[in-house]
C-alpha cells in the first residue's frame, strides 16, 4: 500500500506541480530528480536513497546524456544532483549549462571537501554542495532548493509583469511578493507556483504575456540578441533595462534579462579568470583552462558553424558576442570564447545539442589539444614559430575536423579587413590568435600539431602557419577548437575536407595558411570568426577583445590568400549579425565562398564535410552541415591553385608523419617547403 | 547461521573493515530491495576492477603521471567510501599522499596495500553474504 500510495502521490504530485493546481500534500514526494554520477556504485546508492525519500529518480552515468535528457524533457525535472569529478565533462560545466539553459537548481556532490572546490560550486551557481558519502538526511531536504528557486522566479515574474516602471513598480512589487509569500506560507510553494501559473497564463498587462512559462527559453537567437545588445552597450554599462530595449523582444521582461545577465556575467568572469592562466602559457600550457575555453569556444564555433547552416548569423553573432563579451573582460581569448560558447550553445536546441557536443568536442578537442599542446608546447611551438607552416598544416588538419576550421580559414582569409586583432596578433596571417590567444608563439605550433593529429594537415598547416607568425593564435586554434576550425577551413582549401587535408599537400599549406589565418579567426572559436566578420562591420568590439582570434587571422589571411577580405568576410553578412554567433557562421560562409572562389572548388568542401563527419572528434553532425558549407566556400577562396598545390605538397611531405600524431607533426611541418 | 552472520558482521565493524556508511546501506535495504547491500557491494567490486587496472597501467608508464594517478584513485576512493570500506579508504588516502609528493616507490608499495585490503574485504563480505543468505 505504501508503494501504491507513494506512486500515486508521486504522479499526482508531479502533475500538480506542473499544472500548478492544488499541490498535492504529498510534496515533496514526487520531486523529479536527475542524478548524474559516473560511479555506478554511488549512483545506485543515491537512487535508492532518493527513492526512499519518495522522489522520482532518474539516473545518469554521463553528463552529456544528462544534458540531453534535460533538453529533451524541458520541465521534466525539478532538481539536478551532479558529481563534481566526471570523466566526460566537468561537473561545474554541467552545472553552468543547466543553470543557463534550464535554470534548474543544481546540487553538487563530491568526496572532495576542500574549500576551493566548494567555493567553486558556489561561484558556479550550485545551490548546494554535498560531501560524499552522502547521507540520507542530506537528501531528504533537497526539495527546499526547488521551492526556493520557484519562489524567486515567481517573484521575478510578478515583479516584471506588474511593474512597467522598473524602479517604481519594483519597489512595490517586492512588497507585494513578500506579502503574497508570507500570506501563503502554509502553502507557500503551492501558492507561488499557482500565482506564477496564473500570471504566466493570463497576464497580459506585460509584454511578458507571450511568456507562458516562468522560465524564458534563451534560444540561440535570443541569446545572440542579448549578447549583441550587451556588446553594444559595453559589458560594464550593460544594464538590463537598456539591454531589454536594445533587444526589443516582445514578451521579454527586464527580469528575464536581468537574471540572464547575471549568469552571463558569471560566465564571463569565469572565462576571464581562466584565460589568463591558460593563455599565459600559450594555450597549450593552460590547456585545461585554455583548452576548455578554446574548446568550448570552438565547440561553440563549431556549433555556430554547424548551425550556421541553420543559424549562421546567430551562431556567429553569438560567438561573436561571446567573443566580444570575452574580449572586454579579458584577453583570455580562448577562455572567454569558450564560455561564450556555452552560453550560446544553449540558445538553440541545436546549439544546445552542440553544446553538449561541444563539450564532447571540447573535451575531445581539448584532449586532442592537450595532447597536442603538450607536444607542441615545447617543441612544436618552437617549431611552429619557425616552421610556421608545418603547424599550420597540422592545425589545418585538426580544424578540418571541426569543420569550423574551415570557417576559420575563411575567416582568416577575410580577417584581413577586419580585425585589428589580427594586426595585433602580429599580423601573422595564420593564427593571429597570438594576441588574443595569449601566446602568439603557440598559435603556430599548435595549429601544426593539431593538424597533424587530424591528419588534415595537408592543407591546413603549411599555409597558415607560415604566414602566421603568431603562433599562439594558431596554436590556440588548433588546440581548442580552432584546430578544428582551422582544420575545417583548411580542408576547404585543400579539398581534403576534414582530416584529409593531407591530400592537399603543399598547396594546402598555403591554403591552409590562408585558411588558418582565416580559420584562426575561427579557431578562437567563433570569436575569431566573429571578429572576422565583425571587423568588417566594425560592429564587433572584437578588436579590443582579447579574443583576437579573429584579428590574427585577418591579417594572416590577407597575406596569404589573395582572397579579398570582402569576399571572405562578406561584410554584409557580418554586419547583420553583430552578435557573433550568427556572424561567425555568416562569416564562415563568406569565408567559404571566398575560399571557393579561390578555386579549390567543391572538392574541398566536400571533403570537409565527410571528414567532419568522421572527425566526430568534435564536430557534431549538426556542425557538419555547416562545415560542409564552409568547406565548399573555402575551396573557392583558396582557389589559388598554386597555393593549394603547394599546400598539398607540403602537407604530403609533412603530413605523413604528422597525421599520426600531434606531437611529431610539428616537427614534420618544418619539412614542408612552405 | 543467523548468529554466525551477525557475528561476522559485527567483527567487520570492530576490526575496522567497515564504517557507518555500511549501516546506511543496510538502512536502505527493505522489502522492496531485500538484497540491496549485496547488490551494491557486487556493483562496487565489478566496477572497481577497471579502476584498479587503470592505476596499474598508469603506474607502469614513465614518467609517472601523478596527477592522473591521483585522479583515478580519487574515483576509486569515492567508490570505496560509498560502501563503507574503511580500511580500503585509508590506504587510498595514503596512496594519494604519495602521489602528491611524487613518491614513486611509495605509490607502488601503497597500491599493493590498497589491492590487498580491497581483496580482503571482498572475501569477508562474500562470506558474510553467504551466511546471511543461508540464514534467511
Amino acid at each position: 500500500m505504501n508503494l501504491g500510495v507513494n506512486s500515486m502521490s508521486v504522479t499526482t504530485s508531479s502533475a500538480s506541480w506542473k499544472s500548478g493546481d492544488a499541490v498535492s500534500d504529498q510534496f515533496p514526494a514526487g520531486l523529479r530528480v536527475l542524478v548524474v554520477d559516473d560511479d555506478p556504485t554511488c549512483l545506485r546508492i543515491l537512487e535508492k536513497m532518493l527513492r526512499n525519500c519518495r522522489y522520482e529518480v532518474t539516473t545518469c552515468g554521463r553528463a552529456e546524456v544528462a544534458l540531453k535528457l534535460l533538453r529533451d524533457n524541458k520541465d521534466g525535472f525539478d532538481v539536478v544532483i551532479s558529481d563534481v569529478h566526471m570523466p566526460d565533462m566537468d561537473g561545474f560545466k554541467l552545472l553552468e549549462r543547466v543553470g543557463l539553459e534550464m535554470d534548474l537548481p543544481v546540487i553538487m556532490m563530491s568526496a572532495d571537501d576542500s574549500k576551493s572546490v566548494v567555493m567553486k560550486g558556489v561561484t558556479h551557481g550550485a545551490c548546494d554542495y554535498l560531501i560524499k558519502p552522502v547521507r540520507m538526511e542530506a537528501l531528504k531536504n533537497i526539495w527546499q532548493h526547488v521551492v526556493r528557486k520557484k519562489k524567486n522566479e515567481w517573484k521575478e515574474k510578478d515583479a516584471e509583469q506588474s511593474g512597467s516602471v522598473e524602479e517604481g513598480d519594483r519597489q512595490q512589487k517586492p512588497t507585494d511578493d513578500v506579502d503574497y509569500s508570507s500570506s501563503a506560507n502554509e502553502g507557500n510553494w503551492r501558492n507561488s507556483r499557482k500565482r506564477k501559473e496564473e500570471e504566466d497564463d493570463g497576464d497580459d498587462k506585460d509584454d511578458s504575456s507571450t511568456l507562458k512559462k516562468p522560465r524564458v527559453v534563451w534560444s540561440v537567437e535570443l541569446h545572440q540578441q542579448f549578447v549583441t545588445a550587451v556588446n553594444q552597450l559595453g559589458i560594464d554599462k550593460a544594464v538590463p533595462k537598456k539591454i531589454l530595449e536594445l533587444m526589443n523582444v516582445p514578451g521579454l521582461t527586464r527580469e528575464n534579462v536581468a537574471s540572464h545577465l547575471q549568469k552571463y556575467r558569471l560566465y564571463l568572469r569565469r572565462l576571464s579568470g581562466q584565460p589568463q592562466n591558460g593563455l599565459g602559457n600559450s594555450f597549450l600550457g593552460p590547456q585545461d583552462s585554455g583548452f576548455g575555453s578554446i574548446s568550448s569556444l570552438n565547440g561553440l564555433d563549431l556549433q555556430a558553424y554547424a548551425s550556421s547552416g541553420q543559424i549562421p548569423a546567430q551562431s556567429l553573432a553569438s560567438i561573436q558576442a561571446a567573443a566580444l563579451g570575452r574580449v572586454t573582460n579579458k584577453s583570455g581569448i580562448s577562455v572567454p570564447i569558450v564560455d561564450q560558447h556555452n552560453i550560446f550553445s544553449f540558445d538553440n536546441p541545436n546549439m544546445r545539442f552542440l553544446d553538449g557536443q561541444q563539450h564532447h568536442s571540447n573535451g575531445k578537442q581539448v584532449n586532442l589539444l592537450h595532447g597536442i599542446p603538450t607536444n607542441m608546447d615545447s617543441k612544436q611551438l618552437a617549431a611552429l614559430h619557425q616552421s610556421g607552416q608545418p603547424f599550420g598544416n597540422t592545425l589545418m588538419n585538426v580544424h578540418s575536423q571541426s569543420g569550423q576550421s574551415n570557417s576559420l580559414l575563411t575567416q582568416m582569409v577575410q580577417p584581413q579587413s577586419r580585425t585589428q586583432m589580427l594586426n595585433e596578433v602580429g599580423g601573422n596571417p595564420v593564427l593571429n590568435f597570438p594576441s588574443s590567444v595569449g601566446q602568439p608563439g603557440l598559435s603556430q605550433p599548435i595549429p601544426g600539431s593539431v593538424f597533424s593529429r587530424f591528419g588534415m594537415d595537408n592543407n591546413v598547416r603549411p599555409l597558415t602557419y607560415k604566414s602566421l607568425s603568431q603562433p599562439t593564435s594558431v596554436v590556440e586554434f588548433s588546440r581548442s577548437q580552432g584546430m578544428e576550425l582551422s582544420g575545417n577551413s583548411i580542408p576547404l582549401t585543400s579539398n581534403s575536407g576534414i582530416p584529409s587535408y593531407t591530400s592537399k599537400g603543399t598547396t594546402l599549406q598555403e591554403e591552409v595558411n590562408s585558411e588558418i589565418k582565416g580559420s584562426r579567426g575561427f579557431l578562437p572559436n567563433f570569436d575569431a570568426f566573429n571578429e572576422l566578420s565583425q571587423n568588417r562591420t566594425d560592429t564587433w568590439d572584437l578588436q579590443n577583445v582579447g579574443s583576437t582570434f579573429e584579428t590574427p587571422q585577418h591579417s594572416n589571411v590577407q597575406s596569404r590568400l589573395d582572397v579579398p577580405p570582402s569576399v571572405l568576410v562578406q561584410p554584409a553578412f557580418a554586419s547583420d549579425h553583430r552578435n557573433g554567433h550568427l556572424r561567425t557562421t555568416s562569416v564562415n560562409k563568406a569565408a567559404f565562398s571566398t575560399a571557393t572562389s579561390l578555386g579549390n572548388g567543391t572538392n574541398f568542401g566536400q571533403q570537409l564535410t565527410p571528414s567532419h563527419a568522421d572527425s566526430s572528434l568534435r564536430i557534431k553532425t549538426e556542425r557538419l552541415p555547416d562545415m560542409g558549407f564552409q568547406n565548399s566556400l573555402f575551396p573557392d577562396q583558396l582557389g589559388q591553385d598554386d597555393l593549394m598545390s603547394t599546400l598539398l605538397k607540403q602537407q604530403q611531405d609533412g603530413l605523413a608523419p604528422v597525421e599520426n600524431e600531434f606531437g611529431f607533426d610539428e616537427y614534420q611541418l618544418d619539412n614542408l617547403p612552405v | 547461521m543467523e548468529r554466525q552472520a551477525a557475528y561476522l558482521r559485527n567483527a567487520l565493524f570492530d576490526q575496522g573493515y567497515l564504517d557507518e556508511q555500511f549501516l546506511q546501506l543496510e538502512d536502505l535495504q527493505d522489502e522492496t530491495n531485500p538484497h540491496f547491500v549485496e547488490e551494491v557491494v557486487k556493483l562496487f567490486y565489478t566496477d572497481s576492477v577497471r579502476l584498479i587496472q587503470s592505476i596499474e597501467l598508469t603506474l607502469k608508464n614513465t614518467p609517472r603521471d601523478f596527477e592522473k594517478l591521483d585522479k583515478i584513485m580519487h574515483q576509486f576512493k569515492g567508490s570505496s567510501t560509498s560502501i563503507g570500506a574503511k580500511k580500503v579508504k585509508k590506504e587510498c588516502t595514503q596512496f594519494q599522499e604519495y602521489c602528491n609528493v611524487g613518491n614513486v616507490e611509495g605509490c607502488i608499495r601503497e597500491f599493493q596495500e590498497v589491492k590487498q585490503e580491497h581483496a580482503a574485504l571482498k572475501r569477508k563480505l562474500e562470506h558474510y553474504f553467504q551466511l546471511a543468505r543461508e540464514a534467511r
